[in-house]
């Protein structure tokens, strides 16, 4: 086996490992993080957005416009919620946080009722490639750089338009910018929309590879939540290094000594994490 | 005078009315059961059977001319749901016998709670075996029936360099222990062996570990909605190695919900699933799409929990009672059979596990099933052998091969 087949093998690890954790944290951090909601309802959009994306795939629509579709179907989802629960518990922290656990559990519920214990899934695309003894799947190994967009993106949207510079304002101090003229409940009720959205991307994006189960959300509830803790308040340089560390010390971690010890890794790097860092790793970056 | 002409019309009216309620006292058959969370996929055709089979025998008489009556909580998926609604059956509802749980978490989480009220106990599931406890009777498939069928086929046809991945649990921990001995007495030899947490649904290294040491075929012990995330992966990757398992497509009918070929060539020994084409099996679907018209699939566990109602009332008939302690008797005094799905089966009195019919069934490139191999009348041995003997002594154990009981 040649060096760069290990090195490959290693890097492919951590890529993987990296996006899961940046794509399932995204949605979670904007909501946190701009809004100051602990949104355990994020599951739910994560699940709505692999659903939708499953449905419209075998509908007949072209994956990436399924994805859209997936993602688009829970921003909208998040922007009714937003309407009607969580925009009268704002400021009310645990409130929220057992009206959005309610949330959680009634959609599990009713989806297991109306659709069924699990829906059929969708191949993953673009088949495999070799390298040395090993074989990859092509998707997986994109998907690092599906996520590297999303940031990008992200970055764009929040230091480059309008809505972005309303949504600091209003984030920073929201008194001030109503007084100046700006409407924030509509800002939040975007944000919100923005955070549901991206949790239904990551759905989406994951739904190729993943078993569609009304409790599929579960499965990126751990993830986001530690990677937010890790990350800190702030969704861009919170997220993006949290999770790059995370994934560092999980891939590693579990190349090293299983899937086991990769699970124990992330959950105590976080204890130090907090521990070293009550803020986050995002707050290193703030220039004060 | 007329008052007591009234007490006396009042009772007669009533006397025939309170007999006939007494002589239909009906058989309270306690059900707990994971309707809802993460099991609840592979358990609602079990509960469904269950249903199934109450509504037949009450049909046509009850048991003994006592109807059934169902009473089913909804456990959750949840070991501590399990436990509360134990307790709570034995001591508000106090049925005559308990039927019930999936995961092997849950049945020892109440195997302890039965075991201190002597409560009748069936657990109608497939597990990793070595249950040998006065209390319970267990109706699904066993390892030395499903592995000892399995492995050494597999091994002839691919060789003997096995790679297990299991549940990070009991269930896979001892399942995978049962690989370990049966590829070793075989002259086989495991190259790898990962024990996956419940809550892993990410397999990239996994399958790098398994590209690593190139095995002959890999043995899939994964539990849960999770863990069955690998198929898709392995596929995606392009592993291309065959397969074994014990609990795959005959619990949660993987190859139905994965689009082929995520679980091409494996290979699986169920004592039934929906595939099977016997007079029995077609018939008894016939019944069972007529009472759930929707049901996606009828599980290998779905059968274990309609024979165990009739292996039940066949034990109930044979006490002529329903007391626990003479149900036990009759259990364990031998010859309770009855003709289900897979044929007929036998309950063993010594180890109060099943006899089975074993299915080798082989998913084709496009989740199709072929049957290459059946074999009738596979018994429950290993306990019977290892010292575990219920009907001559009381015991609340579960053993392994390498903590077998003390001789």
């Amino acid at each position: 086996m040649t060096l760069f087949t290990t090195i490959y093998s290693f890097l492919y690890q951590f890529g993987d490992s990296f996006a899961y954790l940046t794509l399932s944290a995204l949605g979670l951090a904007v909501i946190f993080g701009m809004m100051g909601v602990i949104n355990l309802a994020h599951g739910e959009f994560v699940m709505c957005g692999a659903y939708i994306t499953i449905l419209t795939a075998k509908a007949g629509l072209p994956l990436p416009l399924a994805m859209l579709t997936g993602a688009m179907t829970a921003a909208c989802v998040g922007a009714i919620l937003e309407y009607l629960i969580v925009r009268h518990l704002y400021n009310r922290l645990f409130d929220s946080i057992v009206a959005t656990w309610a949330v959680s559990l009634i959609t599990q519920q009713t989806m297991l009722i109306f659709a069924g214990p699990s829906i059929e899934g969708l191949s993953t695309p673009f088949g495999s490639f070799e390298l040395g003894d090993y074989s990859f799947s092509t998707y997986r190994a994109l998907l690092p750089f599906f996520a590297i967009t999303v940031l990008a993106a992200l970055y764009l949207l929040f230091f480059r338009t309008n809505y972005g510079i309303y949504a600091r304002a209003t984030i920073q101090n929201a008194q001030m910018a109503k007084c100046l003229g700006l409407r924030t409940s509509r800002i939040y009720s975007m944000t919100f929309a923005l955070g549901a959205g991206l949790a239904g991307l990551a759905g989406a994006l994951y739904a190729p590879t993943i078993t569609a189960v009304p409790t599929m959300g579960s499965s990126f509830i751990v993830p986001a939540f530690v990677t937010v803790v890790t990350g800190g308040a702030n969704v861009l340089l919170g997220v993006l290094p949290a999770a790059g560390f995370l994934g560092f010390i999980q891939s590693g971690m579990t190349a090293a000594f299983g899937q086991l010890a990769g699970q124990i890794g992330l959950l105590i790097t976080v204890i130090f994490v907090i521990r070293l860092l009550p803020k986050g790793m995002g707050h290193l970056f703030n220039r004060r | 005078m007329n008052k007591i002409r009234r007490i006396a019309i009042a009772c007669a009216l009533t006397l025939p009315v309170s007999l006939a309620v007494m002589a239909a006292d009906p058989v309270k058959l306690g059900l707990l059961e994971d309707q809802s969370g993460n099991f609840s996929l592979a358990v609602i055709p079990k509960i469904h059977a269950t249903e199934l089979a109450i509504e037949e025998i009450n049909a046509k008489g009850g048991i003994m001319g006592r109807p059934i009556k169902l009473i089913h909580y909804d456990t959750q998926s949840d070991n501590t749901k399990f436990q509360e609604f134990a307790r709570r059956l034995i001591q508000v509802d106090k049925p005559d016998v308990i039927f019930g749980a999936f995961s092997s978490a849950s049945r020892e989480a109440i195997r302890p709670i039965m075991d201190k009220a002597k409560q009748l106990y069936f657990y109608n599931n497939q597990y990793e075996g070595g249950v040998c406890d006065s209390n319970v009777f267990v109706t699904g498939a066993v390892p030395e029936q499903q592995f000892s069928t399995l492995v050494p086929w597999l091994m002839e046809k691919y060789g003997k360099r096995v790679y297990t991945i299991a549940a990070d649990y009991n269930f896979g921990q001892i399942s995978a222990e049962w690989v370990r001995k049966i590829v070793k007495e075989n002259g086989g030899t495991m190259v790898g062996e990962e024990f996956i947490p419940l809550s892993v649904n990410q397999f990239g290294q996994t399958i790098q570990n398994i590209q690593k040491v190139k095995p002959d075929f890999v043995m899939t012990l994964l539990v849960g909605n999770l863990q069955s995330a690998y198929f898709e992966q392995q596929a995606a990757a392009n592993l291309n190695l065959p397969m074994g398992s014990s609990i795959q497509v005959g619990q949660a009918y993987e190859h139905k919900r994965f689009k082929p070929p995520a679980l091409k060539n494996m290979y699986v020994t169920p004592n039934y699933i929906e595939e099977v084409d016997s007079p029995a099996s077609n018939d008894f679907k016939k019944r069972f799409r007529a009472k759930f018209p929707n049901e996606p699939y009828i599980s290998q566990e779905a059968a274990n929990a309609y024979d165990a109602v009739y292996i039940y009332k066949a034990a109930v008939e044979k006490a002529k009672s329903t007391d626990m302690v003479k149900v036990r008797k009759a259990l364990e005094g031998g010859g309770i059979c009855t003709d289900g799905p897979q044929g007929k089966v036998c309950m063993d009195p010594k180890s109060h596990h099943m006899s089975h019919t074993i299915y080798l069934a082989h998913v084709q490139d496009d989740h199709s099933i072929k049957f290459p191999k059946v074999w009738n009348d596979i018994q429950p041995y290993w306990l019977g052998q290892a010292g575990c003997n219920l009907a001559a002594k009381a015991d609340y154990s579960q053993y392994t091969p390498s903590s077998p009981p003390k001789k």
